[in-house]
Parts: structure tokens; sequence; C-alpha cells
């Protein structure tokens, strides 16, 4: 192997593993967000629901973050310096806020129960789209990830899309306040859609999909749950972006604070 | 205003601590709590639905998956039927005297008293 098809296998990897932790990390921080209400929600049986969906999410991240010390680990076998085995835990645990590549829509406050369906739906859809495109990837891994996932992720849509309608359309009080969330959270979504450098370099091997395309279809099925719910999609919102390349609200220090606490604090230690 | 859900509280953890930003007024309407629906879970093809328990939701469709979420979530089901408690109807407990106890000592009426050919298996 000559130098420069080396440091292009090197890039590659690292692309790849770019990807699979934004994957990860999406997951992970919803699954992290959704799992606050375990013990408040607002009637036993959807706290039991929304548990469910977070124990799903993180079961994904799970899988992304294996496949991504797989990787990291047999990279690091080729060269000769020794370093530390990389886990699914030390990527959960040890990475700090400018390393986690999650979209800001996950990581954004579970205000009401309202705000936080209407998160749940606004991501859900996005994961549906994704993961069918996903079990194509010319990555088995993160194809059979995919195939294993769009399961859990048809549930949650169709779970989180009735819990819309049912609120949009429920009372002048529940109306009143998903539409304050929809104004919250709607700055958030635009992000989703745009390619980041590692999901650029990807999909021209089909490793990735290219998020831009699933734009129509997100926003086609998002007015059409609105319009159930008589809710309506605003308009002209200033986009806000950069969590997929590291760069995030100021909510995710906390997350990660409350999150990695213990890790930080003794390391290594279980449970 | 109004509440139309219900809170049920089961943690000790008021709702504005736990992330609500408004506390939903704590006065209960009576018509607006969930009705309570019974469960039947088919555990697999070929066997009958069997009670599993009961739970609250707004409607059937909530219920299903009220019930998908709190019944099956450890593999029980392939199949949920869910009814409505008020569409159920049972037996009065104290007609039980008059309803079940003359069948206790009525034996001729189970089948034991044949004499089964050796040939016959699986009786």
């Amino acid at each position: 192997m000559n130098k420069n098809s080396e440091i292009n296998t090197n890039n590659k990897n690292t692309f790849l593993t770019d990807y699979c932790l934004h994957l990860a990390d999406n997951s992970l921080i919803l699954a992290q967000r959704n799992s606050a209400w375990c013990g408040h929600g607002p009637i036993l049986e959807q706290d039991i629901a929304i548990t469910n969906i977070s124990l799903d999410i993180l079961g994904q991240a799970r899988n992304f973050y294996q496949y991504t010390a797989e990787i990291l680990n047999s990279s690091k076998n080729n060269s000769s310096a020794a370093v530390t085995e990389v886990t699914e835990d030390s990527l959960a645990f040890l990475r700090d806020n400018r390393e986690f590549k999650n979209c800001l829509l996950v990581e954004q406050e579970n205000g009401d129960w309202g705000k936080t369906i209407l998160r749940q739906f606004l991501f859900s859809n996005y994961q549906y789209l994704l993961y069918l495109q996903l079990q194509n990837s010319a990555d088995e891994k993160l194809a059979a990830i995919a195939t294993k996932a769009i399961k859990e992720v048809t549930y949650h849509l169709k779970w989180s899309s009735e819990w819309v309608i049912r609120l949009g359309d429920g009372t002048e009080e529940s109306h009143q306040r998903i539409t304050q969330s929809i104004h919250e959270l709607w700055p958030f979504t635009e992000e989703i859609f745009i390619n980041a450098k590692y999901e650029n370099e990807l999909t021209e091997d089909k490793i990735a999909v290219d998020v831009s395309v699933l734009k129509d279809a997100w926003y086609k099925k998002t007015a059409a749950i609105f319009a159930e719910a008589t809710l309506t999609i605003p308009e002209n919102v200033f986009a806000q972006k950069g969590g997929k390349h590291g760069a995030h609200t100021e909510k995710l220090g906390y997350i990660l604070a409350e999150m990695q606490f213990m890790q930080r604090a003794y390391p290594g230690c279980i449970w | 205003m109004q509440s139309f859900i219900k809170k049920y509280y089961y943690g000790d953890i008021p709702d504005d601590v736990a992330g609500s930003t408004t506390v939903i007024s704590k006065e209960i309407n009576k018509d607006a709590t969930w009705p309570l629906w019974e469960v039947f879970i088919r555990s697999k093809q070929g066997l009958d639905h069997k009670h599993a328990g009961s739970l609250h939701a707004a409607d059937a469709q909530m219920a299903i998956e009220n019930a998908r979420d709190v019944y099956t979530r450890r593999n029980e089901g392939v199949s949920i039927w869910v009814v409505e408690s008020k569409y159920i109807h049972s037996t009065n407990p104290d007609e039980a005297e008059s309803f079940y106890e003359p069948a206790a000592d009525k034996i001729y009426r189970h089948p034991t008293f044949y004499d089964l050919p050796d040939a016959v298996k699986h009786m």
C-alpha cells in the first residue's frame, strides 16, 4: 500500500467513525432526555411508553458505539502506538461537549409533555426516513443496525404522531402549549437535513444517507400530521445549526455533567 | 381553565421540578378522567386471548398502544384485544350460592364413568 492510499483509508475511517458517532450521539442524547420522564409521566401507561422508547433508542446508540469502537480499535492495532482500548462506554462517558455530534434538536429541554412529544415526533419522523435508506447502505454493519431499528422507530413515529394530533386537536390549553413548543423547536429542524462533511464524504460510496433528500418527505409527513392536529408550520424561522460538527447549545453541557458524572468521579466504576 | 387530563402522581416530585414549565391546575374535572380498559393478550398463534390486566386510556387506539407498552414489553404477545371495562358484565358475588354451589355435588356430570378401551390413548 503506498502512502497516499494509506492516508485515504485513514481519512475514510475517520469519516466513518464520525458518522457512526453522529448517529449514536443522536440516539444517546435523546434517550438520556426521555429517561428523565421515568417516574414523572403524566399517567402510568405513558410513563412506561416514553421509557420504552428511551430504551429502544439507547439500544440503537449502543450498536453504533460498539461498531465505532470496533473500527477504532482495529485501526489502532495497525499503528505501533499502544493506546487504551476504546469501548462503547468510553465513547459515551468520556468524550467532551465538542466531540459530540448529535443534532441540536435532541439536546433541547423536555419542557412539558407536549414539547417532549413534539421533539420525539420531529426526530422519529427523520429517523424513520433515515433508517429506511440506511438499510441499503454499502456498509453491512450500518445496514444491519438500521434494519433492526426501523421496526422500533416505526412505532415511535406512530405513537408520537398520534400524540401530536391528540394534543393539537385537543383542548384549548393543549393546542396552545404544543404551538408554543413548535415555535421553540422548529429552529432546530433545519440542521438535520444539511449534510455534515462526514456525510458528504460517505454518500458517494453509498455508506451514508444523503440527508438533504429526506427533507421533502419529512416536511410532507410533518405537514400532514400538523394539518390533522390543526397546527401550523412556522415560516421564515432562523435555523440553528452546529451540533453535527460539535458546536452545541449550552444545554448539552448539563446533560453530559449529569450523565457522565459517575465515570468522571469514579473512573472505571461498575455496578 | 379546566384540566382535561388527570395527573396521576406516583413519584413524589411535583411537575414544576420535574421539567414542566407550567404546573397544570390541580382541579379535577370528574368527566375528564380517562376510562378504564381491560386488556386481553394472545401469547401465541392458536392460543386464546387471556385477560392480562387493565389500564387507563382516552380511546381504543391509545388503549391498544398502552397495552402494547405495558403488557407486551417482555415478548408476551402476538395479538391484543381491549374493551372498555364498563362493557363487561359479570355475575353478582351475592348470588354465588345459587349460581355455583348446586354444581358442586353433581359428580355424574363429569365424564368419568365410562370404561375406556385400551386402544384409546390421550383422553
